[in-house]
């Protein structure tokens, strides 16, 4: 047997593992009873889910009144959170997508999570929009389709019917690229359930299944070519998202530098909240051997990049705001700065540019605490980052005399808390019933330029001589 | 017509690979091969085209950037337009962002779905070939047996340098 032995790099997964164990690691969390940690954290989840829904009612039957919103302030917690949960949304995609043209092989224990992420994350976001149009029951005339008023049809040229369809389509394709990479795990799953109830769901929802190599072979393409769609798709989500602002007037948001700057700060804010995921997921499942401390590392420097650039971005709207002469311009960026909302603005940069800079230590970035609490305070930053844009701009406006301020009533903040709420039910239960870990792609990168693992390979077997039942 | 198929089974993705090279050089049919994740080479080594899926997604893409083009300007400027701040009705660039989104969706939803048609999956549909560690651990070469002078025996000791695990004949079952 051919085997080519590399000692230069750390094997992507641990322990010598087995092809079967791989898949014992992986699946047999879904087959256990589950955890009294799991039910607390799935009990509170859905409690504050509740605590959201409820406050959504509260909205939709009251108004959107009811949110802190006045003549000046036309829109705040709302939009904050939904390019915020877009935002972490984006680096599921770069992780399963960009990460997989570039030939990453270490992304393959984190993509599958990531995606799920992803999707969720879109979903949280999408509520955000629908309610904030006060009547969502009539949201469906966001598509264009034949109607009795005339036909009368949507603005194409309207950034908001862009983000619907950027929205749309992003979470169809990052729902598509999930379930097929899950086909393979799901015959997985199938093939080794032992309850009827699991034979049938598993069976239904795998497609039938069955390895076949000339499956196999047009599967990679379809994946290739699916991460070579969803990579410029989200690139343009998050442009498009900055476009809500970009074209329009308000001076803070009337920038060029908006696409780079939110998919660089989209980026930045995702891969904290994939860094938090990881390292509870890796704890709780004992998946440490397969999300090791070098891809915890690895995600931490992509912090560090994002954050420059996201750093960058505030320095040389600082700059460009100078220079470019517009008095009104100057104002809105002095006013972000030094202005009632300037303890958010240094919040922001502390956060976001200030504290990544920790991940330079090596120490820091193989210490799961560290980690942890540092991504904490990235997504806080990256919150704020949208508060400060869209609260700066907007409190302060051309006319002294429509000045006003922002302040959040309680439903604001229960609405937020139950996106956060909707999130983490929807994770749990990905992680309860679904594999956390893309199987087949570990399994592909586990004996990559290594030896078989001693153990794997069994003692030949006796042939069997007579023809086997028909399968 | 059901054919007999000679089944063998190895526990190593470069076993198989060289078995399956082996077999094709000396002249048998390889049906397919079974593994629990996608191996690489494994086309070259079974004798398989390039598959054109790409051509498919290259084109559901164009004709969904067409056709979404062609919706907005229709209903910008013909249907019912609507001047909004003197702005022209057919402005292309404005339509771009929506092309671009639409064109993702068409071609990414129809590889998807030309993918599922292609290799006839579908939701409940059970699985072709049943062997529940090929999703797990193990790699199966399939030959059919198609040669008058098709000999068993000989195939298990062309294989045995590939540590061959398991070795089975099966009857393929019409569907």
């Amino acid at each position: 047997m051919a085997e080519i032995l590399s000692t230069l790099r750390p094997p992507l997964v641990l322990g010598n593992k087995s092809y079967a164990d791989i898949t014992d690691d992986v699946c047999s969390a879904l087959e256990r009873k589950s955890s009294t940690g799991w039910w607390t954290s799935f009990i509170i989840a859905v409690g504050v889910l509740i605590l959201g829904a409820i406050s959504v009612g509260y909205q939709l039957v009251t108004g959107v009144g009811v949110w802190g919103l006045n003549n000046t302030v036309g829109w705040a917690f709302d939009i904050t959170n939904f390019v915020f949960w877009i935002g972490i949304g984006h680096a599921g995609t770069l992780i399963s997508a960009i990460l997989f043209l570039f030939r990453q092989r270490w992304r393959t224990s984190i993509n599958r999570s990531a995606e799920a992420m992803t999707l969720f994350a879109v979903i949280c976001a999408g509520i955000f929009p629908i309610i904030h149009t006060g009547r969502p029951w009539f949201a469906y005339w966001f598509i264009p389709y034949p109607n009795f008023r005339g036909p009368l049809w949507v603005n194409f040229r309207s950034p908001l019917v862009w983000d619907m369809f950027a929205i749309g389509c992003y979470l169809t394709i990052s729902a598509l690229f999930w379930y097929v990479g899950l086909l393979p795990d799901l015959a997985t799953i199938r093939d080794r359930a032992k309850t009827m109830w699991r034979k049938k769901i598993f069976g239904f929802f795998s497609f039938g299944w069955d390895g076949s190599n000339r499956t196999w072979q047009r599967y990679e393409k379809l994946y290739l070519l699916l991460a070579g769609l969803a990579t410029p798709l989200v690139v343009s989500v998050h442009t498009i998202v900055s476009w809500d602002f970009a074209t329009s007037i308000i001076p803070g948001w009337h920038t060029t530098i908006f696409p780079p700057y939110f998919v660089a700060g989209a980026v930045f804010s995702g891969f904290a909240m994939v860094l938090m995921l990881m390292l509870i997921v890796r704890k709780v499942m004992n998946l440490e051997d397969y999300i090791t401390l070098h891809h915890i590392e690895n995600m931490t420097k992509v912090i560090i990049a994002t954050s420059g650039m996201v750093g960058l971005a505030y320095i040389t709207e600082l700059f460009v705001a100078y220079y470019s002469g517009n008095p009104y311009e100057r104002f809105a960026f002095i006013n972000r700065a030094l202005g009632p909302y300037g303890w958010a603005y240094w919040l922001m940069v502390t956060c976001n540019v200030v504290v990544p800079q920790f991940f330079w230590w090596k120490k820091i970035r193989r210490h799961v605490g560290m980690v942890f609490i540092l991504s904490i305070f990235i997504n806080v930053g990256m919150w704020f980052e949208r508060f400060v844009i869209i609260m700066t701009s907007l409190t302060r406006d051309f006319l002294p005399g429509s000045w006003s301020g922002f302040t959040p009533t309680i439903l604001d903040i229960t609405t937020l808390l139950g996106s956060f709420g909707l999130f983490f039910t929807l994770f749990l239960l990905f992680a309860r019933f679904l594999p956390m870990i893309a199987i087949g792609e570990v399994k592909g990168v586990a004996g990559v330029k290594r030896a078989t693992p001693p153990g794997a390979v069994e003692k030949r077997k006796e042939v069997a001589h007579e023809p086997a039942p028909v399968g | 017509m059901s054919r007999r198929l000679l089944v063998s089974t190895f526990a190593h993705e470069q076993d198989l690979l060289d078995a399956t090279n082996t077999a094709r050089e000396k002249g048998y049919t390889i049906l397919d091969s079974f593994t629990p994740f996608a191996v690489h080479g494994l086309d070259k080594a079974m004798g398989m085209r390039p598959t054109r899926l790409a051509w498919v997604t290259f084109f559901l893409g164009i004709s969904g950037a067409i056709a979404k083009l062609w919706f907005q300007i229709w209903t910008s400027a013909t249907s019912w337009p609507v001047n909004v701040g003197g702005k022209p009705l057919k402005s292309v660039p404005a339509f771009v962002p929506v092309t671009f989104e639409v064109m993702v969706l068409f071609a990414g939803v129809g590889s998807v779905l030309f993918f599922l048609f292609r290799r006839k999956l579908w939701p409940g549909k059970k699985p072709r070939f049943v062997y529940e560690r090929t999703t797990n651990d193990r790699f199966v070469l399939v030959l059919v047996e198609d040669r008058a002078d098709f000999d068993v025996s000989e195939v298990r000791q062309l294989f045995a340098p590939f540590h061959l695990v398991n070795l089975e004949e099966r009857m393929e079952q019409e569907s």
